[in-house]
């Protein structure tokens, strides 16, 4: 104490309390605002290594800043939910030309897809990965859905959501099988060949409904017995054609033939 | 030997070998055959061994048995699979299911049971031997001939026809009137279409509101590549809706104005076109749009329409393209029609002008 008192007078002390207090100061506000200061950090780190990704497996046909070549289109403005969607399903990093990119085991871990996204987001504003209130199926109503699923979606997708054929070996894919979030980002970026139904003229709660329309219809049993991949006549006609017939020949055959 | 074959040799043995074999072989001679005859009865293995004939005995008592196992599992499972109690969705669905399967399988096994017994009852254990049943002559005699055909020109000259033509006249008026009345009672099948085929709800300031959730919509709320589905509004207060709906549904669709023609871009309002949802080929809904080609897609006969092209007919057997609704703002921003459409929607008809 006699110590302390004694060199107060100290010509250094003045500095050594301006610095002291600067440090404490520094000190309680990162303390206060921990959350915003990691947050802002984490999502330059994000960016940063979301480039590197980028460069690594996008920049070859996307461009060096995703400003999109001939055959690829720019990556700007198209958003997280678009980045998620894509890489998410394994539909990209393409692995070759054709008229479709299709579903695929997805390349790059989850850390990865969402730094890409992240860095994509960077490059100028656009739809966002919608978060687990927006994609909760038990929150919609899927009567409600499969409405708004029939006149909006049925035409490409089937009814029953089991996908069919578009022009020149285009198609739209099944929708079994398909996670709520990527159910969502597909509606609001229009992937590839389909339309884009933004929140304005398809509002989140309608989304929502088709997402549980969706996981309703997956869950649900086949009433009739065998469903026979639910696509409709076709197939049903293809079993009554094949091998109901195959049978009834069969049969008759058997009617014909003489006992030995 | 099969009733076919038999039928044959006892055509020839009716004596007409001679004449067939003449008449087939013209320009060559003619060649008598002698009647091989039947040939001879080969034994099945039930009729020669009375092990095969009781194991055939017991083949078919097992498929009546199947028979009467199918028609318990159909009885059992119609009593057992109870849909009560199961108020949930899904666990009810499964119980339909369940009773389908089981109860389908029980009827097959039913009915496919009596009738695999029976056949296979038929053909190992009844009697197969050949019977020989001679054909007759179909021909009457000629008296009997010469008698029906005195008996129709006597009952002709009795009746006088030919000496009473007023008689004959007014006959032959009577019938042919006659089914008159029923070709006119066509007309009450079904109401006239009168212009109901070249008209729609659609007017000059008539709103577009999304189907089927409703509600108007903005020419900002559609971004690039944007569809929406659409009816105009008000329509469920008309008199017939569900007719109305079938001819005034249309697409909104938001492209690049750069890659619109001319003529798309008359009734365009900033790259935003409406199009007839109504393939003019026969009368689907075309709303398969592929963002990328802009192209629209019939699902029933694959007509696909160019919308930067004024959806002009690229391929299928549609012969007209999709009418456009032209479209503009009103006051408040809302996208309404600027007019109706100018020609009839969907597929041709007699009277379309």
């Amino acid at each position: 104490m006699t110590a302390l008192a004694s060199r107060r007078r100290h010509p250094m002390a003045r500095a050594v309390l301006l610095v002291l207090g600067l440090v404490v100061t520094g000190l309680a506000y990162a303390a206060a605002e921990p959350g915003r200061a990691n947050a802002a950090q984490a999502a330059a780190d994000d960016v940063s290594a979301g480039r590197q990704v980028f460069i690594a497996n996008c920049a070859t046909c996307h461009g060096t800043n995703g400003e999109g070549r001939a055959n690829a289109p720019s990556l700007i403005g198209v958003g997280a939910a678009a980045v998620d969607f894509q890489v998410g399903t394994g539909r990209m990093p393409l692995q070759s030309s054709g008229p479709q990119a299709p579903k695929n085991p997805v390349k790059l871990s989850p850390d990865k897809i969402s730094q890409l996204a992240a860095y994509v987001a960077s490059l100028g504003p656009g739809a966002a990965v919608p978060d687990a209130e927006e994609i909760d199926a038990t929150k919609g109503d899927p009567a409600r859905g499969a409405d708004i699923f029939r006149t909006n979606c049925a035409m490409c997708h089937n009814s029953a959501g089991k996908g069919g054929a578009l022009t020149r070996g285009k198609y739209a894919p099944p929708l079994t099988g398909v996670t709520p979030a990527h159910m969502f980002e597909a509606m609001e970026t229009g992937p590839q060949s389909m339309p884009v139904f933004n929140d304005q003229t398809l509002d989140p709660q309608s989304k929502r409904d088709i997402i549980s329309f969706l996981t309703t219809i997956e869950k649900q049993p086949s009433p009739g017995g065998l469903s026979l991949g639910g696509i409709g006549p076709v197939s049903e006609g293809l079993v009554a054609w094949l091998i109901g017939l195959a049978l009834l020949v069969g049969c008759a055959v058997w009617l014909g033939a003489k006992a030995s | 030997m099969s009733d076919g074959n038999e039928t044959m040799s006892t055509h020839d043995d009716a004596g007409h070998a001679t004449e067939v074999a003449t008449t087939e072989s013209a320009g060559q001679p003619a060649a008598r055959f002698d009647n091989p005859g039947l040939p001879e009865h080969q034994h099945r293995v039930t009729d020669v061994d009375p092990k095969a004939a009781k194991r055939a005995e017991r083949q078919v008592a097992l498929m009546f048995l199947l028979s009467v196992v199918g028609t318990l599992i159909v009885l059992v499972t119609y009593f057992s699979v109870k849909y009560e109690g199961h108020n949930d969705l899904m666990s009810r669905l499964t119980q339909v299911q369940h009773s389908t399967v089981l109860m389908g399988l029980g009827m097959f096994l039913a009915l496919f049971g009596i009738g695999a017994g029976a056949v296979h009852w038929a053909k190992t254990l009844m009697p197969d031997d050949e019977r020989v049943e001679y054909r007759h002559l179909q021909r009457s005699s000629e008296e009997d001939r010469a008698a029906a055909v005195g008996i129709l020109r006597e009952g002709a000259e009795e009746v006088g026809l030919g000496r009473r033509p007023l008689i004959r006249n007014t006959l032959i008026g009577a019938l042919a009137l006659f089914p008159l009345p029923a070709v006119v009672l066509l007309r009450d099948t079904g109401p006239m279409p009168g212009r109901d085929l070249e008209t729609t709800v659609w007017k000059q300031g008539t709103r577009l509101v999304k189907d089927p959730e409703g509600g108007a919509v903005k020419a900002s709320d559609l971004t690039l590549g944007s569809i929406v589905h659409i009816m105009p509004e008000g329509i469920e207060k008309t008199a017939d809706p569900a007719a109305e709906r079938a001819k005034a549904a249309v697409l909104l669709v938001r492209l690049d104005p750069a890659d619109l023609n001319e003529e798309s871009k008359k009734g365009a309002y900033e790259g935003i076109v409406a199009y007839s949802k109504i393939c003019t080929h026969l009368g689907c809904p075309v709303a398969l749009y592929e963002q990328r080609t802009h192209h629209l897609l019939c699902p029933c006969h694959q007509s696909t329409f160019d919308l930067t092209d004024n959806c002009r007919v690229v391929f299928g057997p549609a012969k007209r393209p999709l009418p456009q609704l032209p479209i503009t703002v009103d006051d408040e921003g809302y996208l309404v029609a600027a007019a109706g459409f100018n020609q009839p929607v969907g597929p041709s008809f007699w009277e379309r002008a």
